[in-house]
């Protein structure tokens, strides 16, 4: 089983592990004689605490930086465990060690209480989806074992939790330096009558093996090895829910592409029986189709996945910029990645206070809210209590994973409905004709409108009046008509336009730069082309407007009325 | 045996990650059980091949027997593999024991140095963008802070202050150009279930693990002149498992014969933050 140990800076997480290693005899022989000839050396107080923090720096400012990994077995199991920095500054290592947890432990010091890392920590238990929660009263030594001390701290702290729906399955005093309450109990604290931390640890439940659950297996790639005179095309992934076996009809999500299993593939062995929950796998196909990475498998009769290109969703944000509109982000769900925007933070919360943020237009590091993104593309995904693997997501900033989210529902395409769409033969969207404003001329609207009719798109170029609101109300109902609309943005207003349409039509807006610099800030360009290059220009627009694959099933499958859920629907 | 199913099923995940996400991938093989173990699941990932190249850094100082046994599997398996010298250091004589430095100097120089040679050589032209590794967080300290996906920088070096998160299976896979990745499927095995999984698996392993009869066998292997052997009489795999979970080696540090280790009180952690594995 793997537990987190969470909780405030100096509380004591690494002197509670560290004291809980030697007391179950997990250290090898000589590691504490190493650390005490090490503190000596070094003229320092000796510390369980260094048993894990191994890294330079980290015993010489006496913290936790980064998130180490131990092993230990009590005699029922065996534990691998993940030390959680506490300092604000090493949040993204914190979560880290408790995404993979299946438990986790919040240590809290009697003398000094609650502090914001104690309730941000447990914040982020509650978002990553860690459900088995022990509070660990550390240093009572301190206090004199009273029984007051104890019951002061962990009233403030199970009104934090209660508010994230989080119910501790105890609260334990311990003195972690002293091993008290540990893994021993010699009657310090006669008041208490609760588990130690170890039987606590023992008492958590094993994570449930998702079998039952509907079939899920994201496919991470389509293999084709020739060597040997191999001609296997096999589909492999790891297995987040439900079972299959050979012959289960399979329905990959979004394409809606369907084929048989014909074999399920394992090597040494040549097949295997059954593909099941948490094993990774692969199988050929019969007929064999072309599916690829970001797809997700799921068996035919079952409940499928839900698609949509919008969702409605709760996030944690780590990233050093705050989440905001305007910004292209990467959304990485199971295999799935597909370029993804903030179209309406609905509210921003501290994650230490859990105070909402008035007028919150950007989610701020270490904060967490709930927000609408809008998708380049249509996405499979699940709901939480459905299929967590597939409900689950990072939002990559830059190159960075910048924050964390959980699917709470799909929405509808926010403007063209699908009559719309279907009436051209296009994808309806507002284009974006921006460069410098010294170069009012630039290449001629009309002249790429024509470019483009040529190539059988729809095209509408309004007159553009100064007020950019409009412009974008006026460009929404084109859109809504089904048509490509283009709009000539070579104004200082450009960034201001291109946030009005967002607003309105969410990811149906693109983009173009035709600047000689960079574009200005805040226009959140999808693409630059050289002034001279209108081929180029018209290009991109065919991309963007070129219609969803016909056999793609789209997102208002089912006609859900606007701003209702999607909810998963039966295949 | 539920735990090594689950072990083995996140470690050909994380393969399979990489092998997503980068066209230039290698692995590196130290011979050792613990590569050999993360071999014998790259061939479960991908259903019996290996689609990419195996890296071995070769000191010229590694047990005879050790390249014996490189030599069989190479040929039975039908892998590719590049093994990496660092020449010059080896014509210079800049070695340990008999060499001009001492043993942290000879590591860097026939490790360090030479891997990163390899890896900016790469295959065919292109350095290597990934190398897949199997070291574990029981180890050693440094090893236990470890990523999945761990970014180094443009001389291999290791910032350890400042990791990228990981979390949900969801590693960080968009690099700036010039960076270069470990990838480490092996972090949350333990000694005990590496040799768990060779005997469950019939994983051939090199002979120098076992007693061949003079009461000694190895436990961790490295270069001749810095590993000893330990006192065992563990002949089969079925034995060294009962000595490290029940007998003698409970207690005691898998690299315990490593000196390396012990010359620097920082442990492997220098040697690690220039690019040692």
């Amino acid at each position: 089983m793997r537990i987190a140990v969470t909780g405030h800076v100096d509380h004591g997480k690494s002197t509670v592990l560290g004291r809980l290693l030697a007391d179950t005899g997990a250290l090898p022989e000589g590691k504490l004689e190493q650390i005490r000839a090490y503190c000596e050396r070094n003229a320092r107080p000796f510390e369980y605490a260094f048993l894990l923090d191994a890294l330079r720096d980290e015993r010489a400012q006496g913290i936790t930086i980064d998130v180490a990994r131990v092993f230990f077995r009590s005699a029922k199991r065996h534990y691998a465990v993940y030390d959680t920095p506490g300092h604000v500054e090493f949040i993204r290592n914190m979560v880290t060690g408790a995404s993979r947890a299946d438990a986790a432990l919040l240590v809290v010091d009697a003398a000094e209480g609650v502090r914001e890392n104690t309730r941000r920590h447990a914040t982020l238990l509650s978002m990553l989806g860690i459900r088995q929660v022990a509070v660990v009263v550390n240093k009572m030594d301190l206090l004199g074992y009273r029984e007051e001390a104890h019951r002061a701290v962990a009233a403030a702290l199970l009104e934090h939790l209660g508010r994230l729906g989080l119910q501790p399955t105890c609260c334990i005093p311990v003195a972690g330096r002293e091993g008290e309450h540990l893994v021993r109990r010699t009657g310090l604290m006669p008041w208490y009558a609760g588990p130690t931390v170890l039987e606590a640890l023992d008492a958590f439940a094993e994570a449930r093996p998702a079998e039952e659950l509907p079939f899920r297996m994201p496919v991470q790639d389509v293999y084709r090895f020739t060597a040997g005179g191999d001609d296997r095309r096999i589909v492999a992934g790891t297995v987040e829910s439900g079972t299959a076996r050979a012959g289960d009809e399979v329905v990959f999500h979004p394409s809606g592409k369907r084929a048989r299993i014909r074999n399920l593939e394992a090597f040494p062995d040549a097949a295997m029986a059954r593909l099941e929950a948490g094993g990774a796998g692969g199988f050929t196909l019969e007929p064999q189709i072309y599916v690829g990475r970001g797809e997700v498998a799921a068996l035919a009769g079952q409940p499928a996945p839900a698609t949509a290109s919008r969702l409605r969703a709760s996030l944690f944000w780590l990233g050093k910029r705050p989440l905001h509109r305007g910004r292209d982000y990467v959304l990485k769900l199971g295999t799935a990645r597909v370029r993804a925007r903030l179209e309406h933070l609905r509210h921003a919360l501290d994650a230490d206070t859990l105070e909402p943020r008035e007028g919150a237009e950007e989610l701020g590091r270490h904060e967490v809210g709930e927000c609408v993104l809008a998708l380049a593309r249509p996405l499979a995904f699940d709901l939480d209590q459905l299929a967590p693997g597939t409900s689950r997501f990072v939002l990559v900033d830059d190159l960075e994973i910048a924050g964390g989210g959980i699917v709470l529902e799909g929405l509808p395409d926010a403007a063209p409905g699908k009559g719309a769409a279907s009436r051209f033969g296009q994808r309806p969207t507002a284009v974006l004709l921006a460069g410098d404003p010294e170069d009012p001329d630039g290449p001629a609207a009309a002249e790429v409108a024509g470019a483009l009719e040529d190539r059988g798109r729809a095209v509408h170029v309004p007159p553009t009046g100064p007020d950019p609101v409009r412009a974008a109300a006026d460009a929404s109902l084109l859109v809504s008509a089904g048509l490509v609309v283009l709009l000539p943005a070579r104004s200082a207003a450009a960034a201001l336009l291109a946030a009005e349409a967002r607003a309105r039509l969410g990811p149906a807006v693109r983009v173009a730069w035709q600047g000689a610099g960079e574009p200005p800030e805040g226009l959140g360009a999808d693409v630059r082309i050289d002034p001279g290059d209108a081929r180029g220009l018209v290009q991109a627009i065919l991309d963007w407007t070129e219609p969803a694959h016909p056999d793609r099933p789209g997102p208002a499958t089912g006609a859900p009325a606007p701003g209702s859920p999607v909810r998963p629907t039966r295949s | 045996m539920r735990h090594l199913d689950t072990l083995e099923s996140r470690s050909i995940h994380i393969l399979r990650e990489a092998y997503a996400a980068f066209p230039r991938l290698g692995m590196l093989w130290s011979i050792g059980k613990d590569s050999t173990v993360l071999l014998w699941l790259a061939r479960k990932a991908f259903f019996g091949h290996v689609p990419f190249p195996l890296i071995h850094v070769d000191t010229s100082f590694k047990i005879p027997e050790m390249i014996a046994y490189r030599d069989r599997l190479v040929r039975e398996w039908g892998l590719r593999l590049i093994v990496g010298r660092n020449e010059e250091a080896l014509a210079d004589g800049r070695t340990f024991p008999d060499g001009a430095v001492d043993r942290i100097a000879c590591c860097r120089l026939l490790k360090t140095e030479a891997m990163r040679r390899t890896l900016a050589k790469g295959d065919g032209g292109e350095p290597f963008q990934a190398v897949i590794a199997g070291i574990r967080a029981d180890e050693e300290g440094s090893r236990s802070k470890e990523r999945v996906f761990s970014p180094r920088g443009r001389d291999n070096d290791w910032d350890v202050g400042d990791q990228p998160p990981e979390f949900w299976n969801q590693y960080k896979t968009d690099f700036a150009p010039g960076t270069h990745v470990r990838v480490h499927p092996l972090l949350d095995w333990t000694e005990l279930n590496v040799w768990e999984y060779i005997a469950r698996e019939g994983i051939p392993t090199v002979s120098l693990y076992y007693d061949q009869g003079a009461g000694t066998r190895y436990r961790s292997l490295g270069c001749a002149p810095c590993t000893a052997p330990i006192d065992s009489t563990a002949k089969t795999v079925a034995e060294i498992i009962a000595e490290l979970s029940t007998g003698k080696l409970a207690g005691i540090a898998e690299r315990s014969g490593r000196a390396q280790d012990k010359d620097d009180a920082g442990g492997l952690e220098s040697l690690r933050r220039d690019g040692y594995m």
